[in-house]
């Protein structure tokens, strides 16, 4: 429950409702999926991390490789292909469609991921 | 050249395991040459290492005597790998000087080799400056002919190797596979790095693996036979991606021969095993050194002392006397 207090007039009350109501909103629209905005993946260690993240249709997603070796993001359907990032580069792609994206490193097919757009 | 810390690496850890597990495997003989007797000659090579392989049992010799008097009718060439020319992390921020040591260490050597076998990561970005960076240095080494295969870092051009195959791959086939001969043994030179699959190690592919046992088909049984390739043909740590998903059948096609040498880098250090005739090896990197299996959270360039740098890189020197059907592998550091 939410007790508002007039102190200087409607006007500033008009705002905090404002305010709370478009919070609420957001924090409403945040609870289907697991991370929105702009998530990260970091690559650490012949590693994405986290492997699996699951966003929201239109989500543009980074991926920042943190390793002194140079490493690429390529999904297996072929949807996307990054190029070759070196230390401390990054790819950014954005998930038009729901579905599930499996992706690998095209120089260390052993390092792979999982992109879960709902 | 201090060929001793090799030696003493040698007992150390994982390459004795395999070792330890394939000597077994491959002695089927009881000729009495057990683990420990093994080793023991590995330690005593004061000079170098070295090791040959005779009818499936490891040998093991002083490198100067066995070489003096068979020199005339020698095959020596030497293995290089992993140069990653452009790397400039922590590990090693001067990959040309380290590269210019093992070529000035290589024109010291005795007897010359007759020609350089280089198993990719040529360059670490396929960068064309990083290619020229090499050729130029290695126009230095007193061996004019170097023969070629690509690592996963030489395919990295939009063109998906284009760059590597138009300065490397003249008189190669498919992704830059070729096969010649010299003093009576065969080469073949593979590739494991192209078309890697999701979750997958190296991988050499039908259209390749065809080509191979063409190749091999008209020689005799006893034709020493060298192949080389950048990731390792046998599986060192599958969890890294040290192994190739089809090499059993490339190694099924040689199991005719007496004589089979395996050559690969990747892993910046040495491994060796031997399994019934043939003898794998990995060589050691001219620009940084990898952690042992599972000794690190990952296979990345591994850090140490500047001190200590030279002492975990180095050259693979090989030869072969004609007759004896038998290749010397002899490793040494830079320092």
């Amino acid at each position: 429950m939410i007790r508002l207090v007039c102190i200087r007039g409607c006007a500033l009350l008009t705002i905090s409702l404002a305010l709370i109501g478009g919070l609420s909103a957001a924090l409403y629209a945040q609870q289907p999926v697991a991370s929105q905005g702009t998530p990260e993946v970091k690559i650490d260690n012949f590693s994405y991390g986290p492997a699996t993240i699951t966003v929201a249709v239109g989500t543009t997603v980074t991926w920042t490789n943190r390793d002194d070796i140079p490493h690429t993001v390529v999904s297996t359907d072929g949807a996307f292909k990054s190029k070759v990032m070196d230390t401390d580069e990054k790819f950014f792609y954005t998930f038009a469609k729901p579905g599930t994206y499996s992706y690998f490193c095209s120089i260390h097919p052993k390092m792979t991921g999982q992109i879960v757009v709902k | 050249m201090n060929s001793k810390q090799n030696s003493a690496r040698m007992v150390d850890g994982h390459d004795t395991d395999f070792l330890h597990e394939d000597l077994h495997h491959s002695n089927p003989l009881n000729d009495g040459v057990d683990r420990r007797g093994f080793l023991k000659c590995m330690a005593w090579a004061g000079t170098g290492l070295v090791w040959t392989m005779s009818g499936g049992i490891p040998v093991s010799q002083a490198f100067a005597g066995s070489m003096g008097k068979h020199a005339k009718d020698a095959l020596t060439f030497v293995q290089i790998s992993d140069s990653h020319m452009g790397f400039n992390k922590p590990a090693n921020t001067d990959v040309i000087g380290t590269l210019k040591t093992a070529i000035d260490q290589i024109n010291g050597l005795t007897p010359q080799p007759e020609f350089l076998l280089h198993t990719g990561d040529i360059s670490h970005l396929s960068k064309p400056e990083e290619f020229d960076n090499v050729d130029q240095i290695l126009k230095s080494a007193n061996a004019k002919e170097v023969f070629y295969v690509p690592g996963e870092h030489d395919l990295l051009d939009d063109a998906n190797g284009k760059s590597y195959l138009d300065r490397y791959g003249k008189n190669t086939q498919g992704a830059g596979w070729y096969s010649f001969d010299k003093k009576g043994v065969h080469f073949i030179g593979l590739v494991n790095v192209v078309s890697l699959k999701a979750g997958g190690l190296g991988s050499l592919g039908q259209e390749q693996l065809a080509w191979m046992s063409d190749d091999i088909a008209h020689l005799k049984h006893s034709t020493p036979v060298v192949v080389f390739a950048h990731i390792p043909l046998w599986s060192v740590y599958p969890e890294w991606g040290w192994g190739t998903d089809d090499s059993a059948q490339a190694l099924g096609y040689l199991k005719k021969f007496g004589s089979v040498t395996v050559l690969n880098g990747h892993i910046h250090q040495i491994m060796q095993k031997v399994e019934g005739r043939v003898t794998f090896h990995t060589a050691r990197s001219t620009a940084f050194p990898q952690p042992e299996p599972g000794k690190a959270p990952s296979p990345g360039p591994m850090k140490v002392p500047t001190d200590q740098l030279k002492s975990l890189l180095g050259i693979t020197d090989v030869n072969y006397v004609r007759g004896k059907h038998d290749l010397a592998v002899v490793d040494s550091t830079l320092v």
